[in-house]
């Protein structure tokens, strides 16, 4: 388990193709881990018959809203957004 | 009509009526394409033998037997009994299994709860996941492109054409479920429940609250309704 709770995270950027569970609006984006689930199979080797192994670690990422959308986030500036992650998305961010 | 039952001819029976073997054809017919996919699709794994129609069958019956009722219950008890508010928060399964609803499944169930200053939402931007081992099948509209995509861009406008008008100063909190977790909300207790019983409670736990988009009934207006 490479992250823990309050810990800063950065979504990485691509464009891999299949069943991925990283949204597009969440790449890149700078967020905290909120919780770690525990581990699970990879759903993007689970997807295409493979029995997604080895088990990954899945947190938790929490976003503020206006860190997501800048300007086009209209609404309250204390709003977040909560999404879980694969480790495998994720690098650590130093914690400023 | 006339048409011989000899079946491996390989065309498609789309002009003639086939529901006079086939009970369910005419049903079939009526649906979009993603719709026939899935018939076909799963045709041909009880053609494969990997489901027989019995398993198709239990499944569906299993998932019309779970509905909203069992997160009203859920709520309810957690409402008028802290223990088991702890016990819902920390382990929803285990607090499931309590009241005898079955929320076993690869999927874990995380429940998170409103209070004066926090309010929770739930999407899945990806697809529909849902708390479907809880709650049944999701509603339409959670399914809809137009939920999925602006749930998580403007989530108090949303929530206002549902009715639901919150102050700037309580958080909004958007839970996007696009893993192995599934989300369910605990609305706040109305006022003006004092003394109420878990049953009385329960009505007031409507679907959409447990998914975010509403607060819990007041007991006004759950009294409008049932007049």
């Amino acid at each position: 388990m490479k992250f823990s709770p309050g810990q800063k995270v950065k979504v990485k950027m691509g464009e891999p193709q299949g069943h991925v569970r990283t949204p597009t609006y969440v790449r890149g984006k700078e967020g905290w881990v909120e919780r770690v689930h525990g581990e699970f199979r990879n759903p993007e080797s689970l997807a295409y018959g493979g029995n997604g192994l080895p088990r990954e670690p899945l947190y938790m990422v929490g976003f503020r809203q206006q860190d997501l959308w800048q300007a086009r986030y209209a609404e309250s500036p204390s709003d977040n957004l909560y999404i879980d992650l694969y480790e495998h998305w994720l690098e650590g961010v130093p914690n400023a | 009509m006339s048409h011989d039952h000899e079946h491996d001819h390989g065309h498609v029976h789309a002009d003639h009526d086939v529901s006079q073997h086939d009970p369910e054809a005419a049903e079939r017919n009526k649906v979009p394409f993603y719709g026939k996919r899935i018939y076909a699709i799963r045709d041909l794994l009880i053609k494969k033998g990997i489901l027989s129609r019995e398993d198709v069958q239990r499944e569906i019956e299993l998932m019309d037997s779970r509905s909203p009722a069992n997160g009203a219950r859920l709520v309810a008890k957690a409402w008028t009994d802290p223990g088991f508010k702890e016990l819902l928060l920390r382990d929803p399964k285990a607090a499931c299994a309590e009241l005898g609803i079955d929320a076993s499944g690869v999927t874990e169930v995380a429940v998170v709860e409103n209070t004066e200053a926090v309010h929770n939402l739930v999407v899945c931007t990806l697809c529909s996941c849902y708390p479907r081992t809880i709650l049944g099948r999701p509603p339409d509209w959670y399914k809809s492109f137009a939920y999925r995509s602006r749930a998580v861009v403007e989530p108090r406008t949303v929530m206002r054409e549902f009715g639901t008008v919150l102050p700037d100063s309580v958080e909004v909190r958007v839970f996007d479920s696009s893993a192995d977790v599934r989300y369910l909300v605990l609305p706040r207790r109305p006022d003006g429940t004092d003394g109420w019983t878990e049953e009385q409670l329960a009505a007031l736990v409507t679907r959409d609250s447990l998914i975010g988009v509403t607060e819990a009934k007041t007991p006004e207006a759950a009294a409008v309704t049932a007049s």
